[in-house]
Parts: structure tokens; sequence; C-alpha cells
């Protein structure tokens, strides 16, 4: 994805320029459905349905350490480049099957970029009102604390 | 203009011992301003903590730029996207570390009531013995017999929840039934008392979260976001608590954006007249007046404004003919402990979220028996555990996402707060050059662990592995977190209290030597740093102990 080598060469002053987003609706696009790919629909949403994209877009711009941005924004374009050598498709236009094989790989060989992008589904999951209200079992006020239940409290 | 800005009392600072201070002097009926240097947070109105995480920008996070603007605040283990507006800007406020310090503040109505750990435990006789025993730092002038009624006094009405030990060595109080222990706990601490004979136990941490309802306040609802300010009231916190009743006196005046550059002194009258305060908003100077002035702004603060209270009479600053204000920091050397796994009890977990874990009582140096030759004085350890749902696994896709409903091992930690001895020279000083947007000196702060520190260390990493395992703990590791002078927020001892006029600065009462119409009940006043963690709750016996002496020596026309 040219872009996201743009905007890494143009630095990371974005502040001001480009509205509220890190990266372009296409990069949030593709970064959700590498999200779905990690945790994807079943009986309950996937993460694309939490908009994990965006999170990550908001993360890798705010909280990120510059280091971080750079093995973030190069990791899309390497995964991409993957995509293409092996299934000569970018991500997005791959097969479910495919795309799970290719970060399945990636999970396995520990690319630091693939690390990142998982781990910040995974939070973006949890945190958002899909994912702590359907898949955990949100309860902002439980009212008392009992030290020894049987029954695991993130589940319905 | 005078008489309109004539108080019966003034209170520098709003934080827990501020806050204190203001309820007693309103409840008796004195007219009272209340100063606050930070912007004003009103309780439950301004707070966030009803905000879902997927309602916060960052879910919570701390971004590059809060790291920039706060480089000392974001690294405090409970700053995060909510409670960051409870901590100061370092770059607006800074100070400079001649040793590495980490100085965590809170500038706003409440202090660091609103972020505080709400640990409270009751210093004992032994900790009041101190250093009379062994040397360091003044004798106190005050034994356990002349606080505990004052514990009495505040606890109900802090709302501390706690048990009932009966040990000489860490007094029982006035306490809300204790926050329960989960079933590891409960098997390591049977095991712990069992397997000890110097008296090693393990007991349920005592905290100012609240088991049971006071008047508005509470109960605490489990839910683990008290750095966020608490809507339902359910920890004590000078907003939830202190700075409503007194309000509802009709005799406080809280004044926000009030920077106290200066403590007047009339040398004729021989005592404080007023403070001099440069409003944060406009950077306009006002004076107020009043007969009686407790100081409450913070250990650090406080000696800031005193060391800047200069006159004829005091070159030095305000009653500092001892030359010892500002000297005799502590903080408490804290962080080493140990952490292993518990194999059993894989069919439970637990339920809420708990704001409070165990406590292992001093053991160290508490009679004959157990004194080492290693180190002066105690520690304490905190800690508990946890099992939680595993929240990362290897592989992706629906494999991965079953998996992530899964638990996690059941895991215990304990964590040491050891007590730093106090050595003149860890001083805080004002800057020689350096001042801040309101033209105040910058402070210098200059302190250190040594030897006696050091060896405590050592010794709280190899206790925490021996309680550990003699609990059943698996794989123990030993850890040391390596913490610097500060970071455990516990800064004492600039301004002691002390028998000698000479080497110390208050008296008995928390008055200050030289000038009896100013009281200091902050952390600065202590003679010494205690070895439990919780200073605070000392702090609120002794404030409301001294406006109870002040306002009687009001009454007698010995303070006027």
């Amino acid at each position: 994805m040219a872009t996201s080598s743009l905007i890494f060469q143009v630095g990371f002053n974005f502040k001001t320029g480009d509205g509220n987003g890190f990266f372009s609706e296409d990069q949030i696009n593709f970064l959700n459905e590498v999200g779905e790919t990690i945790l994807p629909q079943t009986d309950t949403p996937g993460a694309k349905a939490a908009n994990v994209g965006e999170f990550m877009s908001v993360v890798a711009r705010d909280c990120y350490t510059p280091q971080n941005q750079k093995v973030f924004v190069e990791g899309m374009d390497k995964l991409n480049s993957l995509c293409k050598k092996d299934y000569k498709k970018p991500f997005v236009a791959c097969k479910v099957t495919q795309r799970t094989e290719l970060l399945s790989k990636l999970d396995q060989e520990g690319a630091d970029y693939f690390k990142l992008m998982k781990s910040l589904t995974l939070t973006g999951y949890y945190t958002s009102q899909v994912g702590a209200t359907q898949f955990l079992n949100y309860n902002p006020a439980p009212g008392f604390y009992d030290g020894c239940t049987t029954k695991k409290p993130w589940i319905k | 203009m005078k008489n309109k800005n004539t108080y019966d009392a003034i209170v520098i600072g709003t934080g827990i011992s501020g806050g204190w201070a203001a309820k007693e002097l309103c409840e008796k009926g004195l007219k009272t301003l209340v100063l606050e240097r930070g912007r004003d947070v009103k309780h439950i109105v301004d707070y966030e903590d009803l905000k879902p995480p997927w309602e916060l920008e960052h879910r919570g996070l701390k971004t590059q730029e809060d790291i920039r603007l706060s480089p000392i605040q974001s690294g405090v283990y409970n700053y995060n996207e909510v409670s960051k507006k409870y901590f100061v800007n370092d770059l607006d406020q800074p100070y400079e570390q001649v040793k590495p310090f980490e100085w965590a503040r809170g500038y706003q109505t409440g202090g660091r009531s609103l972020i505080w750990g709400r640990q409270c435990y009751r210093r004992s006789e032994i900790d009041f013995l101190a250093n009379a025993k062994d040397g360091f730092g003044v004798d106190w002038p005050i034994r356990y017999k002349d606080i505990a009624p004052w514990y009495d006094y505040v606890e109900p009405f802090v709302g501390v929840s706690g048990s009932l030990e009966g040990l000489p060595h860490l007094p029982d109080g006035k306490f809300q039934p204790p926050m329960p222990m989960n079933c590891v706990e409960k098997e390591v601490a049977e095991r712990v008392k069992k397997g000890f004979t110097d008296g090693r136990m393990i007991i349920h941490g005592r905290t100012a979260n609240h088991t049971k309802r006071i008047g508005s306040r509470g109960p605490c609802q489990y839910r683990g976001t008290c750095e966020s300010g608490c809507s339902y009231g359910g920890y004590f916190s000078s907003n939830s608590a202190t700075l409503p009743a007194a309000m509802e006196t009709g005799n406080m005046t809280l004044r926000p954006f009030s920077v106290v550059k200066e403590i007047i002194y009339d040398k004729e009258k021989q005592r404080a007249t007023g403070v001099r305060v440069i409003d944060a908003e406009t950077f306009e100077e006002h004076e107020y007046f009043a007969n009686v002035i407790f100081l409450n702004a913070s250990t650090l603060n406080s000696t800031l404004i005193l060391l800047n209270s200069v006159s004829d009479a005091f070159p030095n600053g305000l009653g500092n003919g001892s030359g010892q204000i500002g000297h005799n920091l502590m903080d408490m050397p804290y962080g080493g402990g140990a952490r292993g796994s518990y194999e059993g009890f894989e069919d439970k977990y637990t339920y809420g979220v708990r704001p409070t874990g165990i406590f292992v009582p001093r053991f160290r140096n508490i009679n004959k028996a157990t004194e080492t030759k290693d180190f002066l004085r105690g520690y304490t350890f905190q800690g508990g555990a946890v099992r939680g749902r595993i929240g990362n696994a290897p592989g992706v896709g629906i494999e991965l996402k079953d998996k992530l409903t899964e638990a996690g091992g059941w895991e215990m930690a304990i964590t040491a707060w050891g007590e730093h001895l106090p050595y003149y020279e860890n001083k805080v000083t004002l800057h020689e050059e350096k001042k801040d947007k309101f033209g105040m000196p910058i402070l210098k702060i200059d302190c250190e662990f040594r030897e006696n520190e050091k060896a405590m260390l050592e010794d709280m990493m190899n206790s925490a592995a021996e309680i550990l395992e003699m609990g059943g703990v698996k794989n123990v590791k030993k850890y040391n977190m390596n913490k610097i002078p500060g970071s455990c927020i516990h800064e004492t001892g600039t301004a002691r209290m002390g028998l000698d006029t000479k080497t110390s600065v208050l008296n008995k009462w928390n008055q200050m030597h030289e000038v009896s119409n100013v009281f200091i009940t902050d952390g600065s006043a202590m003679a010494s740093s205690g070895c439990t963690p919780g200073p605070s709750i000392t702090y609120m016996a002794l404030t409301a102990r001294a406006v109870d002496y002040a306002v009687k020596e009001m009454k007698k026309g010995n303070i006027r």
C-alpha cells in the first residue's frame, strides 16, 4: 500500500492536516480485515464490527513511539507485499482461508509488526462496545467481591 | 479590604490533611478560608468514571503527548486516560532532581486524595519510639496513647475496612468489615500462619474503600477504577467526604486557583497575620488574614511556602530558627517482593475488582526475638492472589477466539514497603535562580536511599519468597522494582515534630515552635516515615487533634 509508505516518509507530525485519522479509509478498512481474520465473527461479532481498524489508527498515531509507528506502518506494506507474492492479490481481495493462512504464518514467525496488529486487535475488541458487551460480560459495577466463585465472571 | 479578606482561620491545601483541617475548623464554628492552588473538582459532577472504555478516545491508554508533557506523572502506577486530569503537567510545574526523585502531584480540589492508594494503617508504639531507640532523627514528642483517640475519631468518618487482629505492632482500629480474601489467599494465609514461628502472617488489607454506607457515601462497587474519581463515593477523598462536611456548616469559603506565595509574619505581634496568594488565572496578588493558619499543602509544597516566607524575623524561612525546614526528607523504600503461581482451585474464579489486597504486618525488629543485624526498623507487604482471563494466545481465527474466554492460572505476589531513615542530608531547597510561572522559586530535591534501605530491600525479596513458598506457591521468583525515592508517594519529614526547638520545627500539637498560630499537619510533620504504607490516616488523626488543640487555645486567648 503505497500511501502508507508516503505517510511514513513525510514524518509523524499528524497533529495537523489530516483530520482525526492517522490512516486513510482504505488503510482502516485493511486493518479491519486483518482484525476480522484474527477475531472473526462467530456467534459473537468479529473485530470488524468493533471497528478495530479505527482504534489501531488512533493508537498508532497518538500512543506509539516513533519506532513502533515505523514498524506498524512498514508492516502494513510488508503484509500486502507477502499477500501479492503468495496470492497475487492485495490482502483485502483474498479469501478468508488465504488470509487466515498468511496471518497464521506471521503469527508463528512472530513478525514484529504482526504482534502489534494482533495486540491492538485484541485490546480494541475487548474495549469496544460489541466486544465488551457481547463477547465479554461487561459489568461496570459488580457491587460485591466474591473470592471463590465457580462461574467465570467474564462469560455471560 | 482587610475586613473583607479576614477570616477566623485559613487552610492552605485541600488534600487529605487540608480537607480534615477544613472540616474540623468549620464544624467548630470558625469562618474558614480554604485555599487550593489548582482548579475546583466537585464530587461526582466533575468525574468521568462512568464512561465505558469505548467512549474514551484511547480506551484508557496514555499518549506520547501525555508522556512529553508529564514525563514524571505519566509513570505513576494509576496514571491513565481518565485519571490524568488529576495529575499535573510536569513541564508547566517544574522541579529539579539533584538526585532522581519522582514527585507525583495533583493540583486540584482534593489534591492527591482523588488518586491515593487508600491503605490505612495505624502507627504503633514501636514506630513512635523508633527514633529515640536507634538515634536516627529526633524523638517523637507523642506516643501511641496520644494519637490513639484521634485514630478512633477519624476512622469511622473515613470509613476504613479491615480486620481486627490484636497485634501490638499494628494496632486495630474502628473498622468496617474487611473486604474478603479469595480462596487462594485464605489457603496461603492458613499455611503461613502454621508454618512460621516468627509471627509472619497474612491479614486483610485495611483500606478507605467502604464496605458499609456512610451517609451518602458508598459502599464500594468493586469496579477497580478508583483513580477516575468515584461517583458512588466508594472511597474516602476530600471531595467526597471532608469538604462537603465543611461546606455544609456554611463556614467554609473555598478559593481554587490560589497559589500561596508566602505566609505573612508580623514581627511586632509575633504571629502570622495571613497569607499572600497569587491568583493562578489572573496572576494578581491578594492578601487574606486570619487568627490561625493550617498549612496542608503537602510535604514538599508546604516546605516551599515556609522557605519562601522570609522576613526580618525569619530570614531563612518562617519558623526556621532550627534550620531543619526542608531537611530530613523521607519517602519509603519499596518494590522488593516475589511472585509465583498457585496450583489448585482450578474450578474457582473471582468476581468483582477488589480495590485492596492482603497485608503482611511487620515481623522484623519488633522485639528481641525478631531482631536482625542487617538493618534497623522494618517493612510490611501488600499483595494478593489473582486469576483472570487469558488476554492473548497463539494463533488466529476461530480457534484463537475460543481460547480467549479461558482462564489463566492463579498467581500470587507480595511487595514490600519499608522505613526510610531520616537523614539530615536528604533535603529540599529553593532553587537559587529558576522560578516557575508564578515567580515562585522551583524546588531542588536531593534525596537518596542508603545502606539501611538497600539492606532492607534485599531482605524484602528473600522473605517474600519464603512467605510465598511456605504458603504453597510454586515457581516463586524474587523481584526488585528498583524504585527511586519519591515513587512511593509517601514523602515526609521536612518540618518535623520534636521536643527540642533547636532540632525540630513543630511541637507535639503540630504547632510551629516559633509561630504559635501556624499549624502544619501534612506529611512534613513526620519525625519518621514508619514502615506501613498508608501514612495518610496518621495525618488525618494529627490534623483533627491539632485543630481541637488550636481552637481550645484560641478560646483561652493563647492564640489570637
